[in-house]
């Protein structure tokens, strides 16, 4: 006995080397599900505050240009405005310039199921494997985890944290998560990942080869995940290849979104989502 | 020794709060990415206990992952250069030069004993911190080349700190 205590005593730093590094390895390991990160989250309150404080100087700088941004963004969504009222008029078109302007009809199948809200990043990265978004807003704002995150109408992630001020986003930018995609033109889905590579492109997976793929056809969200509506604009595709021995395209999207360049986001809450996963979860108890 | 112990406390805070707010943003060519916080680990003085040096480069790790979102990547790489430093130390000088000096500093120590040093640290955190982070041999070639080209900017941004900030 006494030469066992002896033996770790001489050694101690060994055993203590190799007890911490097991401690620490086992953390990565298990860091696999992203959405079990509560502790080590930068929407914690110390590394919240400190981002935030850096965020406001540094952003100073970028705030001309999302004016432009945001001003060119409110054009667009003026212009499906009107679009958008003038089909709904049943027939009766108008000039743009006419006083009139009709009621959008109020039935049941056009309720409003999407809300939108903005927020301010407040750190980012693009130079990982798994990166992460930290928003300056909680749930004293009404963020709420599984809200989807767009920048000019561009998918950037999703919510995956929320603290009382502070949220985390799990970005396009990361290898854990995947998102459903389909491609504008024929409306065949596939899985969207990102293979840690390049900031700039993602992959499109699962997509057999009998559907016809082209350079510049646009991915869209499908609004299965129902964090994003249907139709948002991820990127296009690049590059296309049939991988050797697999019975799927080897398909790159060139991102939309600029990730390096992000300063406000919109958040998309579907407020169906309940509904829709407590019906969802009946399946899984069903069989 | 109190002082000495604020010292240190403030290199600490300084390389992480630098590592955080500027290095973390950096990406050249979508490969280099510096780790330049590994510095308060590099510059602690040559007497600390071992097992102090472990606890200090866990401390250190951790809260780099706090900020980065990535458990037990940073801790992990950095108990290894923490457990190895003692080592490389032996392995790179003899006992009258450990001797000279009480801390590695490329003052009191030379240049190129320093940037010997420095260069067997860095290399072996981004070794093994790279392919930690990547957790497959996948792609090998692409992660040793961002291990190689992250190793290189981080030196010079240290080396270049000992001339600019930390001069004492």
């Amino acid at each position: 006995m006494k030469n066992l205590f002896k033996l770790i005593y001489r050694y101690h730093v060994v055993f203590l080397f190799l007890l911490l590094e097991t401690l620490s390895l086992s953390m990565v390991v298990t860091y696999n599900n992203y959405q079990r990160a509560t502790f080590f989250d930068s929407s914690n309150f110390l590394s919240g505050t400190l981002f935030e404080r850096f965020a406001a100087i540094t952003q100073i700088f970028e705030f001309k240009q999302v004016n432009l941004k945001l001003a060119e963004e409110n054009a667009v969504l003026r212009t499906a405005l009107q679009e958008m009222l003038l089909k709904n008029s049943h027939g009766n078109y108008h000039a743009a310039d006419s006083i009139y302007l009709p009621k959008i009809a109020k039935d049941s199948s056009q309720k409003v199921v999407y809300r939108f809200t903005t927020a301010r990043v407040i750190n980012n990265s693009v130079n990982q494997q798994h990166n992460f978004i930290t928003l300056n807003k909680g749930w004293r704002e009404g963020i709420k985890a599984d809200m989807g995150v767009i920048a000019n109408g561009q998918v950037v992630g999703l919510v995956t944290n929320v603290s009382e001020n502070f949220s985390t986003v799990i970005s396009l930018l990361n290898s854990k998560w995947k998102i459903s995609a389909k491609i504008k033109r024929n409306d065949y889905f596939g899985s969207l990942s990102w293979d840690g590579k390049d900031y700039r492109r993602v992959q499109l997976n699962e997509m057999p080869y009998h559907v016809p793929v082209q350079n510049g056809d646009t991915v869209v969200t499908t609004g299965y995940s129902s964090s994003f509506p249907e139709g948002l604009i991820i990127g296009t595709i690049s590059d296309f290849s049939i991988g050797s021995g697999s019975n799927f395209y080897k398909i790159e999207v060139m991102l939309a979104a600029d990730f390096k360049n992000l300063v406000i986001v919109g958040l998309v809450e579907n407020k169906q989502m309940n509904e829709i996963k407590q019906l969802e979860s009946l399946n899984k108890y069903g069989n | 020794m109190v002082i000495s112990r604020f010292k240190y406390l403030l290199i600490f805070v300084v390389s992480v709060l630098l590592q955080v707010v500027i290095f973390n943003n950096f990406l050249i060519a979508k490969l280099v990415s510096p780790f330049f916080y590994i510095l308060f680990i590099v510059l602690l003085p040559f007497e600390t206990p071992r097992s102090l040096l472990l606890l200090l480069s866990l401390a250190l790790g951790i809260t780099i992952d706090l900020f980065t979102n990535t458990p037990g990547v940073h801790a992990s790489a950095c108990l290894l250069i923490g457990f190895l430093r003692p080592g490389i130390l032996d392995l790179i000088s003899t006992r009258e030069t450990l001797e000279s000096a009480s801390t590695p500093r490329v003052k009191s120590m030379g240049f190129n004993w320093f940037a010997t040093y420095l260069t067997f640290m860095v290399v072996i955190h981004h070794l093994f911190l790279f392919f930690i982070e990547a957790f497959t041999f996948q792609g090998f070639f692409i992660t040793l080349l961002r291990v190689i080209l992250s190793s290189i900017l981080s030196i010079v941004l240290i080396l270049l700190s000992q001339f600019l900030i930390f001069r004492n």
